[in-house]
C-alpha cells in the first residue's frame, strides 16, 4: 500500500530537489519525493493530509548521546534551565540553591518511609557564581534518608550527610583531591570524580550502572527521540553483555518502538583482541532497530574536569594535564584489526593532544591497513585545531563536535579552562567544513538536552548562556547544521546510504516540524516545535506517546 | 578498645604497558605460601594462569586453588572492590593491577575512602630495557614519569633485555627521578613474595626462630627491655628458591620497652635506611600495642589486633637487599628513648 503525505513544505536533503510537497511512502520505505502528479506515476496511493500545514525534515539523527537519559527521569530534576521530561512535561530551571532544596523537599514529603534515598540530577553550580553546595543544604531536606544529586557534567556529586554516613565518609582524616573538607575537617558533600562517587551514590540512590540502560529507561528514552523529531539515536558507550543486548533488541523490536538504537561497544575492560571478537560476535546479532558492531574507544577524559590531554601550553588556570584512558599501543592495536576487519571505530578525544594521537595512531595504522572507506570519527573534538582537520581530511576521517557545549560551558572555558582563545574555536565546525570533513554535531545527552534542533541552534548562533557569541568565525549555516544533524550524522554512523535525506529508496523517516527552520530567525531555531515523527513509515504523534 | 575488623591490606602494581605486571602477578600467585589473595586485573587479557590453578571460572571471577580468586574490574574498580566484601572466600590480601595507563597513586587515594581496606603499597614496574625511552615519549612520557614517582617500592624488571653498561645508566637515571623509593631488580618478574606479602615474610621468620636476637625469656615488655647491644644478631638470606634475581637478608629485632611507634615508623621509611619491608609490633608510650608496617617508603602505624596470642612479643622484622641491612643504625633507632 502506497500512502502518499502532503505537506507545506518538505525540506529533502537531496540537493536535486531540495523542496517538494509530497512525499510518498510504501512498506516503511520512502517511493519518491516531488509532486503529487510526479509520485502518482507509482500507481495507486491513499492522499495523507493531516501533516498538510506541517514542514517535514528526514528524521534527525542524533550521533552522540546516551540512551541512560531515560533512567536519569527517574531522579529529581534539579537543573538551571527548563528542560523536558519523556512524557512531555517541562521541568521549569532552578535559579538558586534554595529553589533546588525546596524541589526536593516537595519530592520528600510525598515518601511514606523514612530512609529511602532521595536522588537528583543535572544541577550545575556555574550558575549559581560557582556557590559550593554543602552537604548542610542538603540536610535540609532530609537527615534521615540519603539525598544525593549528580551535577549536570557528569563529573561531581553533592550529598547530604545521612549519605556521607551511611558511606563511611562523615569522618575526620580523609585525604582525597576529589573530597574537599569543611573546617570541621569532615567532608563538605562534594564528590569529585567516579571513584569517590560511586561509593557514596550507591546509597543516595545511585545505582552502580549509571551509563547502560535497562527496559523501562529505554522506552522512556525513545518518548524524547519522538519528542525531538530523533528517528535514529546513538548509544555511544555500553558494554553490551548478552543479557543487555537480549534486551535491548526485544524492546526496540516491538512494533510500536518508533526509533532505531545504535549502540556502540566502549573499549575498557578488554583487551584489544577480546574488543574485536565481541564486536564481530555483536554484529552478528544486529538488527534493524537495534545496530550493533562498531568500537567506541576513549582517548581522553573531559576539559571542564581537568582531565583532557591538552596540549602545550595546557589549561589556562595551570592545572596539570589530563589523564590517558588508553595506551597509545592498545590504541594502535585497536586500530588496526578494526582497519583489517572492516569495524568502524569512534574515538572520544576532547584534548588537542589527544587527537594528536589519534591521528598519528591512524596514520600509522592505514599504513599498514589501507582502507579508504573506514569513517573513523573523532567525537567530541572539542579541541581540534585547522592543522588537525587539515591532517583528518587526508585521512578520510569525520568529526561529530559538541556543539551544545558552547551554550552550558562556553564561559567557563573562556574564563578558566583553556582561555579566551581557545575557546572562541572550540568545537569549530566551520573549519571542519571548510576541509572537508563531514561533520556531525551533538547533545551527548543525558549531559546536556536531546534535541537536534537545539544543538543546530548551537552551531549557528555559538550563544554562551551569559549571551556572549564566543567564536563569530567558526559558525556555521542554517542549512550546513540542518545537514549535520541529518546526513552528516548519518554519514558518521556509516548509515548514509539507508537514511539522512527525503529521497528514492531510504527509510521512511521523518521528524515533523510546526515551523520551516530554513525561513525562522535562525535565532528562533531551538524554540520550533516538534509535532512527532514519523520512523520507516509509522506515525507518532508526540501528543500521544 | 572498640572491636573493629582487621583492614585488608592491598598492594597496587602499576607500571606502564608491557613492563611486565602480568607476569610478576603470576609469579606471585605461585609463591604466595598459602596466603589466600585476590587478584584484581583490568581485563584477563593474557594473564597466564595454568590451568591447574584455575578451578572455576563464572564471569569475572576465576577461582583458583588455595582459596584464591582473581576479578577482572574492567572500568569499575570500586564495584569490584566492593562485591569482594560479600565474597564467601574472604581474601587475606588484595593484589590490584592497575591498567598501563592508570596513575597508581589515584587508586591509592581512592582506597583511602574504603574503610575496610589498607593501602600497603604502589609498587611501580620499570622495563630496564624501555623505560628511560618510554618517559621520553610524547605522548605517555609524562604518564610514566607520574607512574614512576607514586611508587613506594620500585621493580626494575627484564634486566635479561638489556646490557650491563645501559643498566647502569637506567638505574642511575631511575634514583634521579624517583627520590624516595628502593629499587629492586628482577627478572621475569620474580622477586621475593616476602617483600610484598608481610605474612609470608613472618611465615619465613617464625619457622627460623635463630633470626630472634633475644631469647624468648628476656623479651617480657620491661622498661628497660632487653639489652640490644648485647645480643647476637642473626641474620639470613632470604634465598629465593625461584632464582629472583635479588637476594634479600633479614633481621628479627625483640623490643621490650615502649618507644613512639610513629616517630621510628617514620624514620625507619626514611629511605636512608635502605629498608624495604618492616613488620611488627611495639608498645606505645602508653602502653598499647601498635603495629607498624612499612613497604619501601610507605609506612603505617595502627592498633594491633586484639586476637594476638598472649605470647606475642614486641619486635620488628627488617628486609632489605643483601648487604644493605644498617643493623647498627637500625638498632639505635629502635631503641631510642623519647
Ligand atoms: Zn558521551
Amino acid at each position: 500500500m502506497t500512502i502518499v503525505y502532503s505537506a507545506k513544505k518538505i525540506l529533502t536533503m537531496n540537493p536535486a530537489r531540495p523542496v517538494v510537497t509530497h512525499v510518498a511512502v510504501r512498506d516503511g520505505r520512502i517511493l519518491g519525493a516531488g509532486s503529487l502528479e510526479e509520485l502518482s506515476g507509482f500507481g495507486e496511493f491513499t492522499l495523507d493530509e493531516q501533516f498538510a500545514d506541517k514542514v517535514i525534515m528526514p528524521g534527525m539523527v542524533e550521533g552522540h548521546c546516551h540512551a541512560v537519559e531515560g533512567k536519569w527521569w527517574r531522579y529529581v530534576y534539579c537543573g538551571f534551565h527548563d528542560r523536558m521530561d519523556p512524557h512531555g512535561k517541562v521541568w521549569s530551571g532552578l535559579s538558586s540553591i534554595d529553589h533546588v532544596v525546596s524541589r526536593l523537599q516537595e519530592k520528600e514529603i510525598t515518601l511514606s518511609d523514612a530512609t529511602t534515598a532521595l536522588t537528583g540530577w543535572a544541577i550545575d553550580p556555574i550558575y549559581y557564581d560557582n556557590k559550593k553546595i554543602t552537604r548542610h543544604d542538603l540536610d535540609r531536606v532530609s537527615t534521615t534518608r540519603a539525598v544525593g544529586i549528580m551535577h549536570a557534567s557528569g563529573h561531581i556529586m553533592n550529598v547530604n550527610s545521612k549519605a556521607l554516613e551511611l558511606a563511611g565518609y562523615l569522618r575526620t582524616g580523609i585525604t582525597h583531591d576529589g573530597v574537599p573538607l569543611g573546617d570541621d575537617g569532615l567532608p563538605t558533600g562534594e564528590l569529585k570524580g567516579p571513584d569517590v562517587m560511586y561509593p557514596v551514590g550507591q546509597h543516595a540512590g545511585f545505582d552502580d550502572n549509571m551509563l547502560e540502560f535497562d527496559e523501562a529507561g529505554l522506552i522512556d528514552f525513545a518518548r524524547l527521540c519522538v519528542r525531538t523529531g530523533v528517528t535514529t539515536a546513538t548509544d555511544l558507550a555500553a558494554r553490551l553483555e548478552d543479557s543487555i543486548v537480549d534486551m535491548g533488541i526485544r524492546v526496540t523490536g516491538a512494533d510500536d518502538f518508533p526509533v532505531r538504537i545504535m549502540s556502540l561497544r566502549f573499549h575498557h575492560g578488554l583487551t584489544p583482541e577480546e574488543l574485536i571478537e565481541h564486536v564481530k560476535q555483536l554484529q552478528l546479532r544486529s538488527t534493524e532497530r537495534f545496530r550493533l558492531g562498531k568500537i567506541k574507544v576513549i582517548a581522553d577524559g573531559s576539559i571542564q574536569g581537568f582531565s583532557a590531554r591538552l596540549n602545550w601550553p595546557g589549561y589556562y588556570n595551570g592545572a596539570p594535564n589530563g589523564l590517558w584512558y588508553i595506551a597509545p599501543e592498545q590504541m594502535r592495536s585497536i586500530y588496526e584489526m578494526a582497519l583489517r576487519d572492516g569495524i568502524q571505530v569512534h574515538t572520544h578525544t576532547n584534548g588537542d593532544e589527544a587527537t594528536d594521537l589519534v591521528l598519528d595512531t591512524l596514520e600509522t595504522a592505514l599504513a599498514k591497513y589501507p582502507n579508504q572507506t573506514h569513517r573513523f570519527t573523532i567525537q567530541h573534538g572539542q579541541l581540534i585545531n585547522a592543522a588537525q582537520y587539515r591532517r583528518m581530511a587526508k585521512l578520510n576521517m569525520c568529526v561529530n563536535h559538541f556543539a551544545n557545549h558552547h551554550f552550558y560551558w562556553g564561559d567557563e572555558h573562556y574564563r578558566l579552562t583553556v582561555g579566551p582563545e581557545r575557546a572562541e574555536r572550540m568545537n569549530a565546525c566551520r573549519t571542519a567544513l571548510d576541509n572537508g570533513i563531514p561533520l556531525a554535531i551533538h547533545s551527548d545527552a543525558p549531559v546536556t538536552p536531546l534535541s537536534p534542533l537545539f544543538t543546530a541552534w548551537c552551531a549557528v548562533n555559538r550563544t554562551t548562556a551569559s549571551g556572549r557569541t564566543q567564536g563569530e568565525h567558526e559558525k556555521i549555516s542554517v542549512q550546513e547544521a540542518l545537514y549535520a544533524i541529518t546526513l552528516g550524522a548519518a554519514y558518521t554512523l556509516n548509515l548514509d546510504n539507508e537514511i539522512g535525506s527525503i529521497e528514492c529508496g531510504k527509510h521512511a523517516d521523518f521528524a515533523i516540524l510546526e515551523d520551516d527552520p530554513t525561513s525562522v530567525d535562525p535565532d528562533k531555531l531551538k524554540d520550533i516545535d516538534v509535532w512527532g515523527t514519523v520512523q520507516s513509515g509509522r506515525v507518532f504523534p508526540a501528543s500521544l506517546i | 578498645m572498640s572491636q573493629k575488623t582487621p583492614e585488608l591490606p592491598v598492594t597496587i602494581i602499576g607500571g606502564y604497558l608491557g613492563c611486565g605486571k602480568t607476569t610478576l602477578v603470576n609469579h606471585l600467585l605461585r609463591h604466595a605460601n598459602g596466603l589466600r589473595l585476590a587478584i584484581l586485573v583490568n581485563d584477563f587479557g593474557d594473564l597466564p594462569i595454568d590451568a591447574d590453578l584455575i578451578e572455576a571460572q563464572d564471569g569475572d571471577v576465576i577461582s583458583l586453588s588455595g582459596g584464591c580468586i582473581c576479578c577482572s574490574y574492567g572500568d569499575d574498580l570500586s564495584l569490584s572492590l566492593r562485591k569482594l566484601q560479600s565474597a564467601s572466600v574472604k581474601p587475606e590480601h588484595i593484589l590490584i593491577e592497575a591498567s598501563g595507563v592508570a596513575l597508581p597513586g589515584a587508586i591509592g587515594n581512592s582506597l583511602s575512602l574504603l574503610q575496610d581496606y589498607r593501602l600497603d603499597c604502589i609498587a611501580v614496574l620499570a622495563d630496564a630495557s624501555a623505560i628511560m625511552h618510554q618517559a621520553n615519549e610524547k605522548y605517555i612520557g609524562d604518564t610514566v614519569l607520574r607512574q614512576l614517582a607514586d611508587a613506594d617500592l620500585l621493580v626494575l624488571n627484564k634486566l635479561d633485555l638489556t646490557t650491563q653498561k645501559k643498566l647502569t645508566t637506567t638505574r642511575g637515571w631511575l634514583a634521579g627521578v624517583s627520590g624516595h623509593a628502593p629499587v629492586v631488580e628482577a627478572v621475569h618478574g620474580k622477586i621475593e613474595a616476602g617483600i610484598l606479602f608481610h605474612q609470608v615474610a613472618e611465615y619465613r621468620t617464625l619457622v627460623n626462630p635463630s633470626t630472634s636476637i633475644c631469647p624468648p625469656g628476656r623479651a617480657e615488655l620491661s622498661e628497660d627491655g632487653c639489652d640490644v647491644d648485647k645480643a647476637d644478631i642473626a641474620q639470613k638470606i632470604l634465598r629465593d628458591h625461584n632464582h629472583a634475581s635479588e637476594l634479600f637478608e633479614s633481621m628479627h629485632l625483640l623490643i621490650g620497652w615502649k618507644v613512639d611507634a610513629h616517630i621510628i615508623a617514620a624514620e625507619l621509611a626514611d629511605q636512608k635506611m635502605r629498608l624495604i619491608r618492616v613488620k611488627g609490633f611495639v608498645r606505645n608510650l602508653d602502653n598499647e600495642l601498635m603495629l607498624i608496617q612499612i613497604v619501601g617508603a610507605r609506612w603505617s602505624v595502627t592498633d594491633a589486633p586484639s586476637n594476638l596470642p598472649e605470647s606475642t612479643q614486641p619486635g620488628l622484622v627488617f628486609i632489605a637487599k643483601a648487604g644493605e641491612l644498617k643493623n647498627e643504625q637500625l638498632r639505635r633507632i629502635c631503641k631510642r628513648r623519647h
